[in-house]
């Protein structure tokens, strides 16, 4: 009897489904035809993106949103560089995504063929990982090993490349070839000497300070970490990526710290006399000069991956493993020591210098962030892109889930926060999903409006409109005298009339007193993806600011109050 | 300060293509340039040996063995810059060498257990192995008679005794 065959291409959408995969992000073309023909007969949906860029981003936002893998396909050539900035972005914020790129056949790879391009090659700096599959054999191999490099331990993402007779071959799909993986190093368990010395250290400390960053989320250790701090009565600061890792809410709480931190949280750090880092990798957006940066307190890390250890900032003492394990195992050994004091202080702080903005006259941007934080709760989804929109949303929204806070930080990728909502909504049908987008990284992947409209996801975009480059005009105004170059949004369309276009509703709002009644309108609108255009000040600067290569008590907590000539500069 | 020194790291990889392009970036994005490179076929053929020597800074240069370890395709990576292994290169020198020369240059070859490969009216072609310094020496030894090519293979190594190279 003849065997049962199958083209690799549908071997390949198998093992992803068995694997629980059940969206795949993407745009075909010629070199993925296979595969495409692959998915019209399979349970795996296909959602169509409008740009592969848009596709990373959603399969990001499908990442972060639901702690499964995002798994994105498309084309050879320029399909396939198109991926390479949501790649960036996923490994830059440790984001498990597997990237599957169509190749032209193999007797011409190398030849210049049409719609070439080393997508391996090019991928190398990028990845955690990358495949090119040479034998159509191989494939449930490599797809396999692949979504469990992407997955496992630090997550982020692996691109593999399959030319089109490859995907196109049929194959015996009993066949299966072992995993071979040699190189994959197994996660690491925490020294118990190392777990030990943390103890002392924090047992000892009088003016102690969490850092907690994505690790903490990525590892599920919240729980763990919540528990460390009450018991030791230790302030937590997240970092960008941290948030929800700790709850804002709490009163333990200082949000976040560095550049455009809380003056509280920068105040902490350069008072304590110990910074616990957990799963946080000493940005430079929060260290500084990392030579300057809290010189006189030790410093604990906890972290999975040890290029990371000592990378930016000596510490005293290192604690390689997963966090909610190695926060399990130092538990035991934590004796509270006396930190009445410093929480005292700390408390004044945070009553003398909290986030703060004007309510009345023009609207702020700060005030529609919070208010629509506020009313969409935190059981909500909150996106964001990149600029000065996402510190106001670090700093209004308050997050108690790192799950339901989604922002791209390390690579700071404008044209984010669409299209990894999108991705966050397809993830959890039931929440609620809102992003909060500036005019112009909107502007970057708002083709992906037809995403949502057709596939009826009822994502609230709310776009914060000064109509400019907002953070390039804030360090052109503070650092460069007011010389605006190349910020000016001019040409901006009009969003509503966009939103009309797409087939979508659209809101506006210009006026502080009129915020609390279109976010009303704006929630209650679930036929579809919704626009709520906000006009906003144009020249608020967000602050409090460390100008680069100062140290955190450097900071410029409020806006001076005189005025320049033609600015409103007087939140 | 940190101090520039030359390492020597050995690495065992997956016998893969695009894994000396995946090593060498690492290398590359900090600026570190790599002095000599020997890739070959490790005992098994699925992994492939390299020995690397590079100059920099300790710190740096820690940093770069924990990211080089931390690729899919690296099963280990080790810095030998104080560990006492087995270190050899093989140079080939063509010198000028008339042959009112050849005895003086003979004489010295003879003295670093030199071999000569080739012969020719005014030239001669010398092989020399053994630690880098030896081939260092032995090029100093050459220069007044005037080196026309050298090439050096590049170091390898290999731990003494019953140790298996890491
Ligand atoms: C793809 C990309 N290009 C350029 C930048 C540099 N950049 C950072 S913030 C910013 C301005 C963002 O403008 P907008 O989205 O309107 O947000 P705003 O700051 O006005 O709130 C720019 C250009 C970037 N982060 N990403
Ligand atoms: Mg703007």
């Amino acid at each position: 009897m003849a065997k049962k065959m199958k083209t690799a291409a549908e071997v390949m959408l198998d093992v992803l489904y068995e694997n629980g995969v059940r969206h795949v992000f993407g745009i075909p073309g010629g070199n993925s035809i296979p595969i495409y023909d692959a998915l019209t007969h399979h349970p795996l949906n296909l959602i169509l993106t409008r740009h592969e860029q848009g596709a990373t981003h959603m399969a990001d936002g499908y990442a972060r949103s639901s702690g499964k893998i995002g798994v994105v396909c498309v084309t050879s050539g320029p399909g396939a560089t198109n991926t390479l900035t949501g790649i960036l972005t996923a490994m830059m914020d440790s984001v498990p995504m597997l990237v599957i790129t169509g190749q032209s056949i193999t007797p011409n790879i190398g030849l210049d063929a049409f719609q070439e391009a080393d997508i391996l090659g090019m991928s190398f700096p990028a990845v955690k990982h990358s495949y090119m599959i040479s034998d159509p054999q191989d494939i449930s191999r490599i797809i396999k090993e692949a979504l469990h490099i992407a997955t496992s331990g630090r997550p982020g993402p692996v691109l593999v490349d399959i030319p089109k007779d490859i995907s196109a071959s049929l194959i015996d799909p009993e066949i299966e070839n072992d995993q071979d993986l040699p190189g994959f190093k197994d996660i690491p368990v925490a020294d118990p000497v190392d777990i030990k010395k943390a103890a002392e250290l924090m047992n000892r400390a009088l003016r102690p300070v969490i850092l907690a960053g994505h690790g903490v989320i990525l590892s599920g250790a919240g729980e763990q970490l919540m528990q460390m701090a009450e018991k030791m009565n230790i302030p937590v600061t997240t970092t960008l990526l941290g948030k929800g890792g700790f709850p804002d809410t709490h009163d333990l709480s200082l949000s976040m710290p560095g550049m455009h931190g809380t003056a509280y949280a920068n105040k902490a750090l350069t008072g304590s006399d110990l910074i616990i880092a957990i799963g946080a990798r000493w940005d430079d957006r929060i260290t500084g000069v990392p030579e300057n940066f809290c010189p006189h307190a030790r410093k604990i890390h906890f972290d999975i991956d040890s290029v990371e250890i000592r990378k930016i900032i000596p510490v005293d003492c290192s604690v390689i493993g997963d966090a909610k394990a190695s926060i399990e195992a130092l538990l035991p050994h934590l004796e509270p020591g006396d930190t009445a004091r410093w929480i005292k202080q700390i408390n004044r702080w945070k009553r003398d210098f909290p986030l703060k903005y004007r309510k009345e006259g023009k609207l702020r941007a700060q005030h529609i962030i919070e208010e629509l934080a506020t009313m969409a709760g935190t059981e909500a989804i909150a996106c964001t892109d990149v600029g000065q929109h996402q510190m106001w949303a670090a700093h209004f929204v308050k997050s108690e889930k790192g799950e339901n806070w989604i922002t791209s930080g390390g690579a700071g990728t404008m044209g984010f926060g669409l299209p990894s909502a999108i991705g966050a909504q397809l993830a959890r049908p039931e929440s609620m999903v809102y992003t909060i987008v500036g005019d112009g990284s909107f502007q970057m992947t708002l083709c992906e409006l037809a995403t949502a409209v057709i596939n009826k996801l009822p994502i609230k975009i709310l776009i914060v409109n000064n109509r400019y480059l907002g953070m390039v005009r804030q360090w052109q105004h503070m650092f460069y005298e007011n010389r605006l170059t190349g910020v000016d949004l001019e040409g901006n369309p009009d969003f509503i009339k966009l939103a009309s276009a797409y087939g979508m509703k659209g809101f506006r709002v210009k006026r502080s007193s009129d915020v609390r009644k279109t976010l009303k309108a704006a929630l209650k609108w679930n036929e579809g993806p919704c626009i709520i255009e906000a006009v906003v000040e144009q020249h608020d600067n967000v602050f409090p600011m460390v100008p680069a290569g100062a140290a955190l008590d450097e900071m410029i907590i409020e806006a001076p109050r005189r005025k320049r000539s033609g600015e409103g500069e007087d939140q | 300060m940190d101090q520039s020194m030359k390492h020597t790291i050995s690495l065992l990889v997956s016998n893969k293509p695009g894994v000396l392009t995946r090593v060498a970036l690492v290398f590359a994005r900090r600026g570190f340039n790599i002095d000599s490179l020997v890739v070959s076929q490790a005992q098994s053929p699925e992994f492939s040996r390299m020995n690397i020597e590079a100059t920099g800074n300790e710190r740096t240069l820690n940093l770069m063995l924990t990211q080089l370890n931390r690729l899919v395709d690296v099963i280990h990576a080790v810095d030998h810059a104080s560990d006492d292994v087995i270190q050899r290169e093989l140079a080939l020198f063509k010198v000028n060498c008339t042959p009112d020369k050849r005895t003086s240059v003979l004489q010295i070859a003879d003295t670093f257990r030199g071999q000569t490969v080739d012969i020719g009216d005014d030239t001669i072609t010398l092989q020399v192995t053994g630690k880098s310094t030896k081939v260092d020496a032995f090029h100093t030894m050459m220069s007044p008679f005037g080196i026309m090519e050298l090439v050096r293979t590049g170091k390898v190594l290999m731990s003494r005794g019953k140790e298996s190279t890491a």
